[in-house]
């Protein structure tokens, strides 16, 4: 008794599994994240520099956000002094959405790739939305 | 023999390892844990290779010049023709799940009685020979050469194994070391080690049908022993057929049921049920033996004394075949028979005479357990019993692995056991059922020479044995396996003395109120039924 | 020694990408080459393995019963444990591949002084062998999300459940934990219990460093060491669309842990990992106890020496007729 159908039929679900990533994308358009700096206050500067690195933006900026979070609600200090000796306000809104005031060029770029739902959300209003709604 | 072993030292147990690497580690042939080899008239009466004198403890084993090229080559065929082989040379992950669930383990200590070692012994050599890496890698990868140590190794440690099957109720993947220690023994027959213990009742069945090689005219003798027996204790006089053809039913037993104590009393049992019922069947001589020694040896082995059966079914024109009370007779009915001998178109679905119930769960290999066929009886109100008759007993109940482990007739016995008698009581529950512990003499390992592998793999059995003794006062161990009836009554001497082994029909044989049968003042074993006070028995 | 062995092993496998993305400039052996050699080692060496074991027939119908078997309609049959036809097998399976219910059964015994035996139940094994496998799986399917755009929804349930707790940024999830926890503990029994580590091999180790050696990398790329998870995703859904590019910047770690993850696909075939299909192929789990009820074929069941009625009754005939046994031949 050798079973063959059943064996077969189990290896080509292995192998389909396996190999799901390869057949899951066939056929949809190819992605890009290209997250846009051309804001109008990011055009009017003269050296177009973040508060760190790009580097270091790019991988930590969520745990920096995080500890900006619990530094000003938990021990209500506000200013940041960053690598290059700059004072910055701890701020989301004020800071940051300053210049990158794009959530969905911007944030929303590689957030939605990478499969990232930031809670920021929850309590702060998206740049973008404040013009359409006309509040703050 | 036990006594010269004292428990005291037998339980003092070394369960850490040695520190040297077990592949370093060469066992010791040491008096009362091995079997002598097999007689070479047996082998050459049975055409098995390599026939000659030789002994374990002896540094030179008198292999043939090409041992190598045997041992490999029997291993490819094996790995070719059984998946179950392949598969657990291949998936053990080594988590040792399965390491204190062998009965010569816990009473013994030696890591290589750990069902995951004893597997590796022969995985070592089929890394080393049959996968790449292991032929890269070597010993870093597990794998070791094929030498003649490797064959001492695996004689000495597959003639410690009784084929129960505990671990594999264990291990997360179902590896079954019975299936390991079978191809193990099947190796080591192609270079014709084995054992007089098997072997000699290999040789006895294919000639003279049993294991114990009585010959048809000695049957009857021991028949007629038995039959004066129930005459003076029961008062009845039974006279059951041999070889009659055109009986509806064809009755198979292990010889040891009619050989000895206290087998005998149980086949008494059968007699006597089968008498009070009036059924049409008849015993056979040349199929005498329900058990098979071949079980031991090798799956041909198994197929060339099974075939009896049928051929003597089909030769007599019976209808269906009932089986006595055995345990590896049980795993080869239940699970090879039909396949190797089979199919048994000749016959016909089981059906009881009695009570009118298809045995359903037969219909293919027509053969009934006899728990199974009286159990029924039981169920529809066939048999007039009385259970005080037992009163003397203090009963528990052994499973015996095979019938457990490879074909799950668990309730059939203990529904019977309490309906023939009154006091009944079950060993912790970790020692009974699917989990139930080996009598440690089972797989052709239950003779004397191995008394000291015995008395320690018996240990877990024998220590339920006695849980149920201190509590309750338990003092009838019953069972429904030849093998444990001869080897259990051994191990209870030893560790339990107390405690009587017997068989269900033996119950069965005492309880049983008969037509025209005298007061019974005698059990089947002729010890006294004790009166009760007062009241008569209904 | 074994051990040191094992774990010598493991580390140059972190060394190699380090020293071939720090010094040589790899990327692309890494990033691309590698991976691809892994998963096509991976699925051919899988089915190469599986079809060798399905190659060799089951020639008998040898389940382990553990519980009642299917006998007169009055007892009641234990369905799943010793199950009677393919529902009841299937139930088996399952339980056996999803909940490891052998494992499950595990006892621990101990022989104290009378002697007396003592069979405890012994969960450990089992819980950390079920949480072991399972953290993994939930790891592996989390991974979706980096190849797949858009991502399923039901990668983002099972990320929601996972990350429930809601602890730190990136969001803790307790899988990770729970993986590691688990190789610690089935890591610690192996060298702490005597007899398993008398049974361990070298691979036993291997195997179990590897893994670590792979969450301990996510771990720190995610919480500690973080890398560029976009450029990540590039990479990969790069790889699964054939069109490979290495984006710059990743950051060596990850090249670590990616070696580490081909290292264990391309090991998986030929190595104890095999029991993920070998458990689908155990004869007694996967068939049913109805073995007198249907007729199990061995296909090479070739007929033997057996010694017949007729030289039974050549040599005993004699002695049949004294005894008064009927016989064929007078």
């Amino acid at each position: 008794m050798y079973d063959r159908g059943k064996i077969i039929a189990g290896l080509v679900v292995f192998a389909g599994l396996t190999t799901l990533p390869f057949w899951y994308n066939i056929g949809k358009a190819r992605v890009r994240p290209d997250p846009r700096l051309d804001t109008p206050a990011i055009r009017q500067m003269k050296e177009k520099h973040c508060i760190e690195s790009k580097r270091f933006m790019i991988e930590y900026h969520m745990q920096m956000l995080n500890g900006w979070r619990n530094a000003v609600v938990r021990d209500y200090k506000t200013t940041y002094v960053s690598t290059s000796g700059q004072y910055f306000t701890m701020s989301l809104e004020d800071t940051c959405f300053h210049c990158h005031s794009n959530e969905k060029q911007f944030c929303n770029q590689c957030h939605s790739y990478a499969d990232v739902k930031p809670y920021c959300w929850e309590c702060h209003v998206k740049p973008g939305e404040e013009i359409a709604h006309g509040q703050r | 023999m036990p006594d010269e072993l004292k428990r005291k030292e037998l339980v003092d147990i070394e369960y850490r390892p040695p520190k040297k690497d077990w592949m370093d580690v060469a066992p010791r042939f040491r008096h009362g844990t091995y079997i002598y080899p097999a007689k070479p008239k047996n082998l050459k009466y049975l055409d098995m290779p390599n026939p000659r004198e030789w002994g374990p403890a002896e540094a030179d084993w008198k292999l043939p010049d090409n041992w190598k090229e045997i041992v490999l080559n029997g291993m490819r065929e094996r790995l070719d023709r059984y998946r179950s082989f392949k598969v657990f040379m291949d998936i053990c992950v080594r988590c040792g799940a399965c390491a204190d669930k062998c009965h010569f383990f816990i009473g013994g200590g030696d890591p290589k009685n750990m069902p995951v070692l004893r597997a590796e012994l022969i995985r070592s050599v089929y890394r080393g020979n049959f996968t790449k890496a292991g032929r890269i890698l070597g010993r870093l990868n597990g794998a070791r050469e094929l030498t003649k140590d490797v064959i001492k190794e695996w004689f000495y440690y597959f003639y410690q194994c009784t084929e129960c099957r505990r671990c594999s109720v264990f291990c997360p993947y179902g590896i079954d070391t019975a299936e390991i220690t079978m191809m193990g023994r099947e190796l080591l027959n192609l270079l014709g080690c084995n054992v007089n213990w098997v072997m000699e009742p290999v040789a006895n069945c294919y000639r003279t049908g049993n294991h114990l090689g009585i010959q048809p005219h000695a049957l009857m003798d021991m028949f007629g022993m038995m039959l004066d027996d129930i005459k003076d204790r029961v008062g009845i006089k039974i006279e059951p057929s041999f070889n009659r053809k055109g009986a509806e039913i064809l009755f198979v037993t292990p010889s040891a049921d009619y050989f000895a104590e206290p087998g005998i009393y149980t086949c008494m049992g059968y007699l006597l049920l089968l008498h009070e019922l009036g059924l049409d069947y008849t015993w056979s001589t040349y199929a005498s033996e329900g058990g098979n020694f071949g079980l031991f040896t090798s799956h041909e082995m198994i197929k060339r004394l099974n075939a009896k059966i049928y051929a003597e079914a089909r030769r007599l024109g019976v209808k269906w075949i009932l089986g006595g009370e055995c345990g590896h007779m049980w795993r080869v009915i239940h699970q090879y028979m039909d396949t190797m001998n089979g199919p048994a178109d000749f016959l016909e679905e089981p059906v009881s005479p009695i009570t009118g119930t298809r045995f359903e769960n037969a219909k293919s290999t027509k053969m009934v357990h006899i728990a199974e066929f009286t159990a029924d009886l039981i169920k529809n109100d066939k048999l007039k019993l009385d259970p005080s008759r037992n009163d003397d007993l203090r009963v528990t109940f052994h499973d015996s692995c095979n019938p457990s482990r490879a074909m799950g007739i668990l309730e059939e016995p203990r529904y019977i056991i309490k309906h023939v008698c009154n006091n009944f009581y079950e060993m912790p529950e970790n020692t009974i059922r699917e989990q139930t512990f080996c009598c440690a003499g089972g797989a052709g390992l239950g003779t004397d020479e191995m008394m000291e592998m015995r008395m320690r793999g018996g240990l877990p059995r024998a220590n339920a044995v006695q849980y149920v003794h201190d509590r309750h006062g338990v003092n009838r161990l019953t069972c429904m396996c030849a093998i444990d009836r001869a080897t259990l009554t051994t191990l209870m001497e030893y560790w339990v003395p107390e405690v009587k082994v017997t068989g269900v029909h033996e119950l069965v044989g005492n309880a049983l109120v008969m037509k025209g049968e005298k007061e019974r003042v005698l059990t089947l074993r002729g010890d006294p039924i004790k009166e009760t006070e007062g009241d008569e028995h209904v | 020694m074994k051990l040191l062995f094992a774990f010598i092993s493991v580390v140059m496998l972190a060394i190699i990408p380090s020293i071939g993305i720090g010094y040589a400039g790899m990327q692309y052996v890494f990033g691309v080459v590698v991976p691809y050699v892994a998963v096509a080692v991976f699925v051919a060496g899988f089915a190469y393995r599986v079809l060798n074991w399905a190659k060799s027939p089951v020639p008998f119908r040898i389940p382990t019963t553990c519980g009642q078997e299917k006998s007169l309609p009055w007892i009641r049959q234990n369905k799943l444990d010793n199950p009677s036809g393919t529902p009841g097998v299937v139930g088996r399976m399952a339980l056996e591949i999803l909940f490891f219910r052998s494992l499950f059964r595990n006892t621990r015994t101990e022989l104290r002084k009378g002697p007396m035996l003592a069979y405890g139940s012994s969960g450990w094994l089992w819980l950390a062998a079920i949480t072991f496998h399972w953290s993994f799986l939930v790891i592996l399917v989390r991974h979706f999300r980096l190849f797949s755009q858009p991502v399923p929804p039901f990668v983002n349930v099972l990320e929601g459940l996972d990350g429930f707790l809601q602890i730190g940024v990136p969001t803790l999830y307790i899988t990770d934990i729970l993986l590691l926890a688990a190789l610690l503990y089935l890591f610690i029994r192996r060298v702490a219990i005597p007899q398993v580590r008398y049974v361990s091999l070298v691979s036993d180790y291997f195997t179990l460093f590897l893994i670590f050696g792979i969450g301990l990398t996510g771990v720190l790329m995610r919480y500690f060491y973080r890398v560029n998870v976009v450029g990540v995703k590039e990479l990969a859904m790069g790889l699964i669309a054939l069109r490979p590019v290495v984006p710059s910047g990743i950051g060596g770690l990850f090249f670590v842990h990616l070696f580490l993850i081909s290292s264990l696909f391309a090991y998986f075939p030929f190595s104890k990992l095999m029991h993920m299909g070998g458990v689908f192929l155990s004869p007694t789990r996967n068939l049913a106890n109805n073995n007198r009820m249907k007729r199990h074929i061995n296909p090479w069941n070739y007929p033997v020496h057996v010694h017949t009625y007729a030289e039974y009754e050549d040599e005993f005939r004699d002695k049949m007729k004294a005894a008064g046994i009927p016989v064929e031949k007078e």
